[in-house]
């Protein structure tokens, strides 16, 4: 068994709350003080069902209260998998919990609504999973019980989808119609659409190929934490500790050392009192290289025949998180894994009208706005493109006057 | 392409570890909060595989309220024997000596709620910058928005509008002075996970969370152990029964449940039960519980 983290993105309207619920009552994953909610409630739907979209409640409840709406994270199990899902609204103003959101997830499930087909948000939340780099997309088309669950109605939105999808390059599209209030095609496959041959939504995420765990040559662990236990028996003693990011590490593999550009070989690898003969991305262990070098947190040893690009001089596309705007004039911390340094923001190259998908000259950076940037870091980074290794062609910025995280930054290119 | 064995538990073991590490590299003066409940002895074990053979890079606070069961208590200081880490305690007694609280009075009397100042006042006088818990966000829905790096102000408290955003799995730990950081390694467990895991890495766990005989007496519709701790009076019947505790907290507060549970396969087959029962069968357990977790998350952590 093992776990797939998906994203939800959409407003109420759309059923995603009712969806979401359906999921968790139908796999019995419902937390104890909303069953009682569940269970109380006068809220029932117009034949009298229970209304699942109260499961979702928190969300709602802090809509009417005008306080923050943020991502929620829910789990469900199944005899296949674990679930993990990060739940966020939909609308523009929360862009940035969406960014948030999507960030981990493997997989995104984008709902519209039958009756109204690919609308503007479609395409917001379209974009915001290419950007993001997820991998597989599920594109829902709920509310089927109310244009009859026809084929025709069905037909027109996914060709309308394919056009979207193709433009933003997403790969791995499945399309699902369904009906979240009525459970058609959510758990069960629904007798109401035989013209339909695919799965159900719950079936086609236990089977989906997770793929977290990126097998590429990519081998890159930046190190955390040094262990020196510097005791008599332990006197030489010198691990290196992190979490493999990508790829793999074998005994005897040849290694660089970032930033130095330091080589060794591997020497041992050690998983609390266990000695494996390799360390796979996902895997937090502790790394024994044979020659003395120096080496502290924030360095990141990765495989010596493909190493990944150095540089102070980033293009990246950043989205930006805080209601303060971006100053470029100032000197914000970049962290890239346990890497921090410098930097600035030395040019805005474009931003992305994200409801048309327009590219548009800007000079200016505020809440949820999305574009390109160059980034100017006071030490080189060692980094990945993010569409070939999102775990090493990832950073944060942070506002060192305030110490919040103030923008996600997708790196695309090391500036000649 | 190689195939290796990393099943879910094994990612969410990972993911801890991480968690863990970056603790002990972005802070000066971490400490992990340890109750003596399955979820921090989780976190205990987690540590040992982050920082073996070193020593753990933070002391273990146990936040005392002079009302544990005495098997918490022993289970603490045989387990802090066998790893040989530093212990910290905050004494809930002291702070009564002190001035600092006041005991509540009348027959629902607990410690529960003084336990948050006597936690201010030790992460104040060691000046700690991160202390470590083991909330998870399946405990109820507020926890479910929580970050794994959550700020606190000087007060303590968390402001959920205040939250920074936290991507992928990178961990921003920068803090002003009197400010501290609360990280949660197992944010993403479920309660099951947890149980599977102690099974899974055969972990020994106080008494009291199997089935045994004990003398109880029943409160606001819920079971709790007769002990000198409890204002009980003549109307209190005291009844000899099978129980065992799901959380362990302070004995003025924490319920029991009838359970012949004795086994951790039991305890796990009991959970798993009592989820795809007849909803709403075990509905009594279930609250109580929920709002176990409650009191935990407005005091403890």
């Amino acid at each position: 068994m093992n776990i797939l983290k998906f994203f939800t993105a959409g407003s109420v309207d759309d059923g995603k709350s009712t969806l979401i619920g359906r999921l968790l009552y139908d796999t019995d994953s419902i937390l104890a003080d909303q069953l009682e909610a569940l269970q109380s409630s006068n809220r029932k739907n117009d034949d009298g069902t229970i209304d699942l979209a109260i499961l979702t409640d928190g969300l709602r409840a802090e809509r009417e209260q005008g306080i923050t709406i943020d991502v929620a994270y829910k789990y469900f199990q199944t005899e296949k998998r674990k679930f993990i899902i990060a739940d966020t609204p939909g609308h523009i103003q929360y862009t940035r919990n969406m960014v948030t959101g999507a960030s981990t997830a493997n997989l995104a499930i984008i709902l519209v609504d039958a009756r109204n087909g690919v609308v503007e948000q479609t395409i917001r939340h379209s974009y915001l999973v290419s950007l993001l780099g997820i991998k597989h997309v599920v594109v829902c088309i709920n509310k089927m019980d109310m244009v009859d669950y026809s084929e025709s109605v069905y037909t027109n939105i996914i060709d309308r989808y394919k056009t979207l999808a193709q433009q933003l390059k997403l790969k791995d599209v499945t399309y699902i119609p369904v009906s979240a209030l009525k459970g058609d095609n959510i758990v069960q496959r629904s007798a109401r659409m035989n013209w339909y041959e695919g799965e159900s939504l719950l079936h086609f995420l236990e089977k989906v190929d997770t793929d977290n765990l990126d097998q590429s040559q990519l081998a890159r662990m930046p190190v955390q934490w040094v262990i020196r236990p510097q005791t008599e028996a332990l006197h030489d003693y010198r691990g290196y500790a992190g979490r493999v990011l990508s790829g793999t590490f074998k005994l005897n593999d040849k290694v660089t050392i970032l930033p130095s550009g330091a080589s060794s070989t591997i020497e041992k690898i050690e998983f609390f009192e266990q000695a494996p003969e390799a360390a796979h991305a996902g895997q937090s262990v502790i790394i024994h290289l044979k020659d003395d070098v120096d080496i502290s947190r924030g360095d990141t040893i990765v495989n010596a025949s493909a190493l990944p690009q150095e540089s102070k001089l980033i293009e990246a596309d950043l989205c930006w998180m805080d209601a303060r705007a971006l100053d470029t004039s100032i000197m914000y911390v970049i962290q890239h894994n346990s890497k921090t340094t410098k930097c600035k923001i030395s040019e805005i190259l474009h931003k992305v009208d994200i409801n048309t998908l327009e590219k548009h000259q800007a000079d200016e950076f505020r809440l949820n706005d999305i574009g390109r940037v160059i980034i100017k870091t006071a030490d080189a980074l060692a980094f990945d493109l993010y569409d070939d290794n999102r775990a090493n062609g990832s950073a944060i910025l942070i506002d060192s006057r305030t110490n919040l995280t103030v923008g996600a930054l997708m790196f695309r290119a090391a500036v000649e | 392409m190689s195939t290796y064995n990393f099943d879910y538990l094994d990612e969410l073991e990972a993911e801890a570890i991480h968690i863990l590490r970056e603790v002990a590299g972005q802070f000066e003066k971490p400490a992990l909060l340890f109750s003596g409940g399955k979820d921090s002895i989780t976190l205990v074990r987690l540590a040992e595989k982050a920082f073996r053979p070193g020593k753990f890079p933070f002391p273990l606070v146990h936040i005392d309220t002079g009302h544990n069961f005495q098997e918490t208590i022993d289970y603490r200081d045989q387990m802090i024997e066998r790893i040989g880490e530093k212990l910290i305690v905050g004494s809930v007694q002291q702070s009564i000596d002190e001035g600092k609280v006041v005991e509540q009075t009348g027959k629902n009397a607990s410690r529960n709620a003084l336990q948050t100042v006597t936690l201010l006042d030790t992460i104040t006088k060691y000046e700690f910058d991160a202390c470590i818990g083991g909330a998870r966000r399946d405990e109820e829905k507020a926890r479910a928005k929580e970050r794994i790096f959550s700020v606190r102000d000087e007060f303590g408290q968390w402001d959920p509008k205040r939250q920074r955003p936290e991507l992928w799995n990178i961990y921003n730990g920068k803090i002003h002075t009197g400010e501290n950081v609360r990280v949660f390694p197992i944010s993403n467990w479920t309660e099951l996970d947890v149980w599977n895991y102690i099974r899974r890495e055969k972990i020994e766990l106080p008494s009291i969370y199997f089935s045994h005989q004990r003398d109880c007496i029943t409160r606001n519709g819920q079971l709790m152990a007769a002990s000198p701790f409890l204002n009980m009076d003549d109307d209190d019947i005291v009844i000899n029964k099978q129980v065992r505790f799901r959380t362990v907290g302070d004995m003025s507060c924490t319920a029991a449940v009838e359970s012949e549970a004795t086994l951790i396969d039991d305890i796990i087959a009991e959970i798993s039960a009592s989820k795809i029962s007849e909803r709403g069968a075990r509905m009594d357990d279930k609250v109580s519980e929920a709002a176990m977790e409650d009191r935990k998350k407005g005091g403890y952590f």
